[in-house]
């Protein structure tokens, strides 16, 4: 292999079959990993065979009988699944662009973007586009009696009308508590000392779940018959002051205020660190300027800052409102939709698992997916105006 | 949709108020109460759950605090009874296991495909792009009745598999959307001069992009992992209810059902499902707070 000049370079064997080879590897390891993973038993027969080849027979039994180390089994599943999921994606861009690499210059720029993009699209196909358009369709054909529309007529009844009111009263409390709220402290905050502190705590519950703060909730809500001792923080402070318990969780229409607010628990920390970055970014002369002029600062806050930063606001209050649109998990939790307080995405999970309607479950998704269209439209505007790429 | 936003970095001093309002005392006593008022539902969570179970049902979590070397107060059994004997453990290691890689996998996916939106020309870019774009809001639940029954055909309800499957492609908005506003605002000279030095993309890309880009990777990754480890509808959708598929919150909720009056597990079990998280939050709140601004704050 004499090397004189670059053009007649000669690729050794290993270097020219490497890179098909990981592909192959690559797309083997994929195959073989989806195989074993494609099991609701995969964790116990995947480690039963481990022990087979190690010899323990007793324990590849008991796993196979689902007994024996169950625990240690799923976390040998779970690192087989990272090595299958990062390593046999790895190996397959590597492979995959190298083989691309060894065609001509004009083939590589048509082809290797697409291999960067297709996995990311393939998965967004499957999971997101082609359900999107199946749910709609089953919206319109599944359990309908002939008449497509049949499943959206119905919604129009008292009982789905509720469930559309309490989602706007969520949508409206909801959003408006979290954003009011994290303006305010976000106004706050910044004027004191310890900031980075004071927002930690207002911060922390954005890494809570829904269910935990469910059981936080509960126990602040928790109802005791009058004269008992209340246990629960509010009913005490409530009873403390000569009145009678109150039950949070099942009065009408008191309850569902008192799930929003969990909510707003949670997302006020959200509207916070945003806005409160959104407020670092005024610029001091303004502030300055408005300060000379005699602006008091509460002045300063609501006619200077607050319409400076109205684009944050809105940004924020939208990301909420999509959130609190698709809330489920609290009403799952605490109520399990009872006592007036149901909300379209728990009734769409009811229709589907305990009323097997499927059809009317994928009209409420729709409904959800209608409301949320607005913003999909104005997010994808925004971008075609600025352009990709540029 | 403009940089990944970083207004952090312009701290303006506190100073820049009127430095008299700053020591005021009405101002640091609300802000005080504030944050008092935001802890005190966690915190009554965490005394109740190292309280003995006969005090939690007959006095408030607050006397204990007032009285707190009274005897027979404290006890850890509780979080003993929830993790021996109502499967807690189990439901770790399942959330362990379905969070993991159900993070790693969609950042890998995204920044391949980030990269191509941000630095390589091909025809329908701009329209994939949208797509993508367009898919970040769309709410989940349009997504389950079709993919359940795909999973049905391949045998993946209920498996791992499908539970990984199904949270890297809902991740994957975000991620390429975080990571291509990131990835797209590094210098372009840095790319002009790779390619004169004869680099591939893929060369470029794990040279240059993946090592300059780990703030945005770190900031998606704790997104994702607090949104996979606090997911209970994907899991029931996906993972089912049985009782060896639980994860932490399908457990808890679990609990809920079963043992709603008996504040000391339920008390000790929501921490049990919160000791991850937040622990990751308070170490890497940072990071956290980089990865909000630069997913929310679009012009």
């Amino acid at each position: 292999m004499a090397t004189t000049s670059r053009d007649t370079v000669e690729i050794s064997p290993l270097r020219r079959f490497a890179p098909p080879l990981a592909a192959v590897l690559g797309l083997v390891i994929v195959a073989i990993g989806v195989g074993i993973l494609a099991d609701r038993n995969a964790a116990s027969n995947l480690m039963a065979s481990i022990y087979d080849a190690l010899g323990n027979t007793q324990g590849a039994v008991a796993l196979r009988n689902g007994a024996g180390d169950q625990l240690a089994a799923k976390l040998v599943l779970g690192v087989l699944a990272l090595f299958v999921g990062v390593g046999g994606i790895w190996m397959l861009f590597v492979g995959v662009s190298a083989i691309v690499g060894l065609l001509s210059p004009r083939w590589q720029g048509r082809i290797l973007p697409w291999v960067f993009i297709v996995p990311a699209m393939a998965l967004l196909t499957v999971f997101l586009i082609y359900p999107t358009v199946g749910t709609i369709v089953t919206s319109l054909t599944v359990q309908t009696n002939g008449d497509p529309l049949a499943h959206y007529k119905a919604l129009f009844s008292p009982q789905y009308l509720g469930l559309i009111q309490n989602n706007l009263t969520w949508l409206i409390v909801g959003t408006g508590g979290s954003v009011l709220i994290g303006l305010l402290i976000a106004g706050l905050v910044d004027r004191v000392k310890r900031e980075a502190l004071a927002k930690t705590f207002i911060f922390l519950p954005l890494a809570i779940s829904f269910v935990g703060a469910s059981v936080i909730w509960r126990f602040m809500y928790e109802w005791q018959p009058g004269g008992q001792p209340q246990i629960g923080l509010l009913n005490a402070v409530v009873t403390s002051v000569g009145a009678g318990p109150i039950r949070w969780v099942q009065d009408q229409p008191l309850n569902t205020y008192a799930l929003i607010l969990i909510f707003i628990w949670l997302q006020t920390g959200f509207a916070m660190v945003v806005l409160s970055a959104a407020i670092k970014g005024v610029s001091i002369e303004v502030i300055e300027a408005a300060r000379l002029d005699g602006a008091s600062e509460r002045q300063i806050f609501t006619r200077v800052i607050v319409p400076i930063i109205k684009g944050s606001i809105i940004t924020v209050a939208t990301t909420i409102a999509i959130v609190v649109l698709k809330i489920f998990d609290i009403i799952y939790v605490m109520t399990g939709g009872r006592d007036g307080t149901n909300v379209i995405a728990n009734r769409m999970f009811q229709e589907f698992y305990e009323f097997f309607n499927d059809g009317r479950a994928a009209a409420l998704g729709t409904v959800l997916f209608i409301a949320v269209l607005p913003v999909m439209f104005v997010n994808v505007r925004n971008l075609r105006k600025q352009g990709i790429g540029s | 949709m403009t940089s990944p936003a970083r207004p952090v970095a312009r701290v303006r001093s506190v100073a820049a108020w009127r430095p008299a309002f700053i020591r005021s005392a009405p101002l640091r006593i609300a802000v005080v109460g504030i944050c008092l008022l935001w802890s005190i539902p966690t915190l009554g969570l965490l005394v109740t759950s190292v309280r003995n179970p006969a005090e939690i049902n007959t006095t408030g979590w607050w006397e204990a605090l007032l009285n707190p070397f009274r005897e027979n107060q404290w006890t850890l059994s509780n979080y003993q009874s929830v993790i021996a004997s109502e499967g807690m453990l189990s439901a770790f290691i399942n959330s362990l296991v379905v969070t993991i890689p159900s993070t790693v996998i969609p950042i890998t996916i995204a920044a391949f495909a980030a990269y191509a939106f941000a630095w390589i020309n091909f025809p329908f870019r701009g329209l994939l792009f949208a797509i993508v774009v367009g898919l970040l809001v769309i709410p989940l639940q349009m997504a389950f009745i079709p993919v359940l029954r795909l999973f049905g055909q391949f045998g993946l309800n209920g498996t791992f598999l499908g539970i990984w499957l199904a949270h890297t492609a809902f991740g994957l908005p975000l991620a390429i959307f975080l990571l291509y506003n990131f990835i797209s605002q590094l210098p372009r000279d840095l790319f002009e001069s790779a390619a004169i030095d004869g680099a591939s993309h893929f060369q470029v890309f794990i040279r240059l992009v993946l090592p300059l880009s780990i703030p945005a990777l770190g900031a998606f990754a704790i997104f994702q992992f607090l949104w996979v480890w606090n997911d209970l509808l994907v899991a029931l959708v996906f993972l089912g209810t049985g009782a060896d598929q639980r994860v932490m919150p399908s457990a808890l909720n679990v609990l809920i059902g079963n043992r709603g009056g008996q504040w000391h597990l339920l008390t000790a079990g929501a921490f049990v499902t919160m000791l991850l998280p937040l622990a990751v939050f308070l170490i890497l709140q940072r990071a956290f707070v980089r990865g909000i601004l630069a997913g929310s704050v679009k012009s």
